[in-house]
This record gives C-alpha cells, sequence and structure tokens, in this order.
C-alpha cells in the first residue's frame, strides 16, 4: 500500500530512523495489517521497521493494557447498570485502536479525543475517578487537559478535529516538533467541522494525525450513510495522505501512528487514519443495538477481537505465561476496583457550584443570581413567621 | 380519544402528516431503523420508505441546508435535529437562510420546513443533551417558534407546524416524552386552537403564570399548590414563544394584576425579559408589582447532579408568586 509515488502536494520529509515511508494520497486499496486474525505475525517491507523495537516485553505490556481498559469499560457499563454511573460509552471492540494510537505518542504530543476514548484517557494517565466524574454527572470535566496533554471528552461530533489542527498551528507557529492527534468516529467525517478542519491542516500543513475509528455505526446508522466511498480515501481530495489500517491489529495501528507522528514532527505536515474495526457493545448504555444490528455481523466481528488477536500471538510466540497471566488478571482486577470504589466514593457537589467558573471574573448577573439562590435555600432552614414579609 | 405519550403522539402526528400529504419527507440522524434516539419517529421508515423518512449523515447543516433546497422544489421537510445542544452546527442555515428566504423573495419562496427539537433538561443526560435554545430563534424575524406541553397539542401542533408555509421551530420537552395524555385523533385541525394561539390552562384571579414546554406541568402543580393556600393562580401556556399571543396574557394580568414567568432557559435575553418587558408597556397602569422571573440561571446547563438546583422547580415558583404577591418569601427585606 505505500509506494513511491508520493501525490501533489505532500512534502518529501525526512523519515524515521534510517529508512523511509511516503505515504501517497490514496487511490483506495489495501487494508495493513501486522498481524493476521489467526495471530501470525505478517511481514511488511515498509512498516516493519516501525515496530522493530516491540520486543517480546512490549507486546505483553500491550496486551495488558488493553485487557486492562477492557475491564474498565466492562465496570463501567456494570456501574451504569447499578445507577452509580449516569451514561457510558463503551469502547469494546475498539481496544487496540485506542491503545496501539496513544502508545505511540509522546508525552508531549496533545490529544484532542471525542466521547469514547476513555482507553486513550487511561494510557496518558488520567486517574480513574477523573474517567468516571463526568459520566457520573459530578463534574462536567474529569481530567485537567493541561497536565496530561488530553482535551476533556468532545459530545459535539467532530468538533475536536479543528481544535486538534489549531493547536497544531500553534505549535507550528512556535516552531516546535510536538505532533497532535485528533480522534473522532466514521460518522463524524460527514460533519462540517471534520471537512473544514482538514482544509486547514492541508492549507497550512499543520502537524496533526486524523484518527478515525471507523467502528461501522454511527449509532444506528451504518458507515455507507457517510459515505459512498472507503473513508480513506477522502482526504487525498484535500490534499492529505492517509493510510487504512486493521485497527484490531494493535501493531499495524503502532506502525500506521508512529509513521503519522513522525511525519507531522519533520513538518511532513496532516495525514489521516483510517483504523477498521467494530463497536461490538451498544453505542452508549442508553443505546440498543438489537433495533438495527444484524447479529451475524457482530458474531464476524467477535471472531475478529483485537485482544483475542494478540492472544493469539502472544501463545504462537510461548509468551503467555501463567505469570503474564496472572499480572495482567491481577492489574485488571485492581484497576476495577479502584474504578468502581472511586466511583462510589466521590463526594456530590455542592449546590452553589452551579455558579462557578463560569467567568474568569466576576460578574455582577451571576452573583446576585448566587446570592439570591442561596437565601431561597437558607429559606427552607427558616421558621415561618406569620405575617412576615 | 386515546391515551398516548407524548412521543407517540407526535409520532401520530407525523403519519398523519406524511398520509394526507406526499410533499411531507422526515429527515434525521437515526430516524430510521432505529425510530430516533426517543422513538418518536418509529415505524415510520417502515412504513413510508427510505426516500420518505430518511436516515441523514451526520451533518446538521447538511439537513437544514438541503431542508432549503427540498422547499424550494416544493417539500415540506420535517427535520429532527436528534438534541438541543446539535442544532448549533445547523444555526447558520436557520437563521441565514431558513428564517431569510419568503423575506428576502418577497414572497416567492416559501420555506414550510420544520425543524423538531427535543429540547430541555431533567433526564440526567451529559453536556449539550439538556439546552433551552429557544431564545436565539425567537430573536430571529422569519421563524416562528412553538413549545408543546402536552400529548393532545403534541399531536396537533407538528400537524400544523408542517402544514404552514413558515419555518416553524418545533420544541419538545424531552423529559416529557413519556408523559401521558388524552389525545383526540379525529380533531379537525381546522377547528384545533391555532398554531399561534396562547392557552390559559388553569383559570385562576390573583397571579397570572406563564409557562410554556417542560414547565407547564410544573406550574400546573404549583397552581394547585398555591390554591391550598387561598392563592388563585392562573396559568398560561404559551405554545407559541414566536410570535407571542400577548392580548392572552395581557387580558390575564389587566384580571390579575400580578405577573409570574417561568422557563429554563437563562434569565438574562430569555423570553421572560421580552414578556415581563412587552407586558409592562401594554399593562402598566393594571401592575400592582413587577414582573417576576423564575429561570434557570445564567450559567452553562450544569452537570446532572447539580441539575435540579438549576431547573425552576414547584418551590420556586411559589416563591416567585409569593414574591409577586408581597408575601413572605426567600427575597424578603432584600432591596432589588
Ligand atoms: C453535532 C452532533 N450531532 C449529533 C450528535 C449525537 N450523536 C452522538 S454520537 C453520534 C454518533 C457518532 O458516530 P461516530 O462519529 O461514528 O462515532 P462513534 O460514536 O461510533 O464512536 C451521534 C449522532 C452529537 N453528539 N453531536
Amino acid at each position: 500500500m505505500l509506494t513511491d509515488q508520493a501525490g501533489k502536494g505532500v512534502h518529501n520529509h525526512t523519515p524515521g530512523p534510517g529508512h523511509s515511508a511516503q505515504i501517497p494520497l490514496r487511490t483506495g486499496g489495501d487494508l495493513l495489517q501486522l498481524v493476521s486474525p489467526e495471530g501470525e505475525r505478517i511481514s511488511h517491507p515498509e512498516f516493519d521497521i516501525w515496530v522493530k523495537d516491540i520486543g517480546d516485553e512490549h507486546l505483553c505490556s500491550l496486551y495488558e493494557d488493553m485487557t486492562v481498559i477492557r475491564r474498565i469499560d466492562a465496570e463501567a457499563t456494570a456501574l451504569q447498570r447499578q445507577g452509580e454511573l449516569a451514561l457510558w460509552p463503551p469502547l469494546l471492540g475498539q481496544e487496540a485502536a485506542q491503545i496501539g494510537s496513544s502508545r505511540s505518542l509522546r508525552d508531549d504530543d496533545f490529544v484532542f479525543p471525542s466521547y469514547r476514548e476513555s482507553g486513550v484517557a487511561y494510557v496518558r494517565g488520567a486517574h480513574l475517578s477523573e474517567i468516571a466524574r463526568v459520566w457520573r454527572g459530578n463534574a462536567s470535566y474529569g481530567w485537567d487537559p493541561l497536565r496530561i496533554n488530553l482535551a476533556t471528552p468532545q459530545i459535539i461530533i467532530g468538533s475536536q478535529s479543528l481544535h486538534a489542527t489549531g493547536y497544531a498551528m500553534g505549535v507550528q507557529l512556535d516552531g516546535a516538533n510536538t505532533a497532535v492527534l485528533a480522534y473522532f468516529g466514521d460518522g463524524a467525517t460527514s460533519e462540517g467541522d471534520v471537512n473544514e478542519a482538514m482544509v486547514f491542516a492541508a492549507s497550512y500543513q499543520a502537524p496533526v494525525v486524523f484518527f478515525c475509528q471507523n467502528n461501522h455505526w454511527a449509532i444506528s446508522e451504518p458507515v455507507r450513510v457517510q459515505s459512498h466511498v472507503q473513508l480513506a480515501d477522502r482526504p487525498s481530495g484535500f490534499g492529505i495522505p492517509s493510510m487504512r489500517v486493521d485497527g484490531n491489529d494493535v501493531l499495524a495501528v503502532m506502525a500506521a501512528t508512529r509513521v503519522a507522528l513522525d511525519r507531522a514532527r519533520k513538518g511532513g505536515g496532516p495525514t489521516f487514519i483510517e483504523a477498521v474495526t467494530y463497536r461490538m457493545g451498544p453505542h452508549t448504555t442508553a443505546d440498543d443495538p438489537t433495533r438495527y444490528r444484524d447479529p451475524i455481523e457482530l458474531e464476524d466481528w467477535a471472531a475478529k477481537d483485537p485482544i483475542l488477536r494478540l492472544r493469539k500471538l502472544l501463545e504462537a510466540k510461548g509468551l503467555l505465561t501463567e505469570d503474564v497471566e496472572a499480572r495482567v488478571k491481577s492489574k485488571a482486577d485492581a484497576v476495577a476496583a479502584e474504578l468502581r470504589a472511586s466511583c462510589i466514593d466521590m463526594p456530590d457537589p455542592q449546590p452553589l457550584d452551579v455558579f462557578n467558573h463560569v467567568y474568569s471574573t466576576p460578574n455582577s448577573w451571576i452573583e446576585r443570581q448566587k446570592d439570591h439562590y442561596s437565601r431561597y435555600l437558607n429559606s427552607f432552614n427558616q421558621p415561618v413567621e406569620e405575617g412576615a414579609l | 380519544m386515546s391515551k398516548l405519550t407524548f412521543a407517540r403522539a407526535i409520532n401520530a402526528g407525523l403519519r398523519k402528516s406524511l398520509e394526507n400529504d406526499p410533499k411531507v419527507v422526515l429527515m434525521g440522524e437515526d430516524i430510521g431503523s432505529l425510530g430516533g434516539v426517543f422513538r418518536v419517529t418509529d415505524g415510520l421508515q417502515k412504513d413510508f420508505g427510505k426516500h420518505r423518512v430518511i436516515d441523514s449523515p451526520l451533518a446538521e447543516s447538511g439537513i437544514i441546508g438541503t431542508a432549503v433546497g427540498l422547499a424550494y422544489r416544493g417539500y415540506r421537510p420535517v427535520c429532527e435535529i436528534q438534541f438541543d445542544g446539535f442544532i448549533y452546527p445547523a444555526f447558520d442555515q436557520i437563521v441565514s437562510q431558513v428564517a431569510k428566504m419568503h423575506y428576502r423573495t418577497q414572497g416567492r419562496v416559501k420555506m414550510p420546513i420544520t425543524i423538531r427539537v427535543p429540547f430541555g433538561g431533567g433526564i440526567g443526560s451529559p453536556e449539550h443533551h439538556s439546552e433551552s435554545p429557544e431564545a436565539y430563534f425567537t430573536h430571529t424575524s422569519g421563524l416562528r417558534v412553538v413549545a408543546v406541553s402536552n400529548p393532545q397539542d403534541a399531536y396537533t401542533m407538528i400537524q400544523q407546524a408542517i402544514a404552514s408555509d413558515d419555518p416553524v421551530l418545533y420544541f419538545e420537552p424531552k423529559r416529557r416524552y413519556h408523559d401521558k395524555g388524552d389525545v383526540d385523533e379525529t380533531l379537525d385541525l381546522s377547528t384545533a386552537l391555532p398554531l399561534d394561539k396562547a392557552a390559559v390552562v388553569t383559570a385562576g384571579s390573583d397571579v397570572t403564570l406563564v409557562a410554556y414546554g417542560p414547565l407547564v406541568k410544573t406550574a400546573k402543580d404549583a397552581a394547585m399548590a398555591a390554591a391550598d393556600e387561598g392563592i388563585s393562580v392562573e396559568v398560561i401556556d404559551l405554545r407559541s414563544l414566536a410570535p407571542v399571543d400577548y392580548p392572552v396574557v395581557e387580558a390575564s394580568v389587566r384580571k390579575t394584576g400580578r405577573l409570574v414567568i417561568t422557563h429554563e432557559a437563562g434569565q438574562s435575553g430569555g423570553l421572560g425579559a421580552e414578556i415581563a418587558a412587552s407586558i409592562t408597556e401594554r399593562c402598566f397602569h393594571y401592575l400592582e408589582s413587577a414582573p417576576v422571573r423564575i429561570t434557570g440561571f445564567d450559567v452553562p446547563y450544569p452537570y446532572s447532579k447539580l441539575e435540579m438546583h438549576h431547573l425552576p422547580d414547584l418551590d420556586r415558583i411559589l416563591d416567585g408568586v409569593d414574591r409577586a404577591l408581597g408575601r413572605r418569601n426567600s427575597l424578603s427585606g432584600l432591596e432589588g
């Protein structure tokens, strides 16, 4: 899938350590795979080099990450069912896409997620209570975006792609070599914002990676409602090169993301990655996929489960020892227990918090409303005096 | 007469419009096989086909912008915006195009577009799912804005909105979707209360209480509670937010001499401000006290654990009624 025919308008760049990976403007085609659904390592002349440092230990840690975030997802779903969370957007099935991409980032890179990237938040170092807080309805943000270089969950579809592009323009103005990555779904590619982001990113050759998790569904709408061509084929019209990778193959996702990030850092401009994956759960805990989804389709994709695939690879390599299994399990158990405890122990917000942080400086409208509401709340504690005015 | 939930009543109204006029088409995200996230369009795609009940791409500007073209072509598009907070990407098409087309073309081109918007809070949702954006639209000339408060109105007003040659923003109080009420499905639209009329839903003589959408029920409950204390509250369901049916509000205030207005939207620049000013202009000499507004605060809609503090409830409305009547209330003794 990588050829020398670097498209017009795409900067050549100095590629990664001692090798070359040019990304053509796509004209359609293949899916990058480094591990087959049966768990066999597939070698690739251009991409292997981008994951050659991933040794046994590293592979096991990716397996741990994916297992842990699946566990976070299951625990959060259970917490929602028990009324501890108001809502939860499951990421079941998207573990390789989220771990492969986020484990490719440097700490100084900046990430703009949608609402489904809880796995990315975990990798970036958000505390579990910070991940739960928003979905519990206790706060409008969880983690400090400037502490972990991860913007807060974005609910407006595709909006964050513009923020990412603007951040990348800022990086460029600063002359820094930070890369920026925006996550969004297949449905988001229909929004004006995502298309406008691609216009800006291409015009200014901003160091941004558009990471589209094509999980095949936008709530009830299959991806064909959004696009008549493969999603990875669309960016070429903006002059943005793209890659189409098997999103259930953590190694392929890593290789592609590393190529794109490297390209961004070296002044090569934006890249679009379509990670082809599948949302195996409901859209959110409020959704009922049986109304629109064929169970056979789900079965097909369950067979391509990203964790299962990595397991098979580890097994083939003899890496899945009892020791590793036990370590991963105890980590997942601990994380789940911590998520549950931090969720249940979370203190409720105070009524007058409603008024905080609307503006950075005092505002007389709000001060007055806050004062009145506090008097109102206090009035419930006061004895009623006859005839008082 | 049948007992229908709010959501089913709108569904029945949409069905009737689709049956009666082949030019009616529905567009929106997830309105097809899913039947909309609130199931308001449940079963309609199955019965009318994919060309009349269209699952649109995820593009709100696209939904409204293509509706403009469909209207040019003689269609009557009914667009669903999935949640209030997602209407803003379509704002430009609504205020710059839909609202102005009739005026721009001096009546040559009509925009019979209905835009359905589930609005308001109280369902424990995350950000952008509980907004009350009606004032942005009431501020825009050329748009009709209505908010429905009960299943019967939901049923008739959706049909009236679709039949209207003006563009109509049709706000549905999402926290009332499951409330049931009597719906007369044989009601003749020509004899039903017109789309732009307010209704006195509880008669009273001491205070006029104006509400719309989700708060009409709360206002009626407040009137009942006030009656227990011997206070007679007249509740007006505004129904039409643009234009406002001032004669009905005026007649009530001339009788009661006192006005309380309640809405979930923030206070500043809200509909309450407009009504307070207009009524003060129209019946200053009849007012016994300054109009009182009981509204959401001037803050972004808060996260769900705090939304019950933001939303006017029965007690806050009663406190406002006490204020209008000069009875003891939470602000007693406070100047201004
Ligand atoms: C502007 C806007 N329109 C509609 C919605 C409602 N909505 C939330 S998620 C969603 C589907 C998104 O699908 P996709 O972009 O493929 O991402 P996924 O949820 O599958 O990860 C929709 C329509 C929204 N949040 N924002």
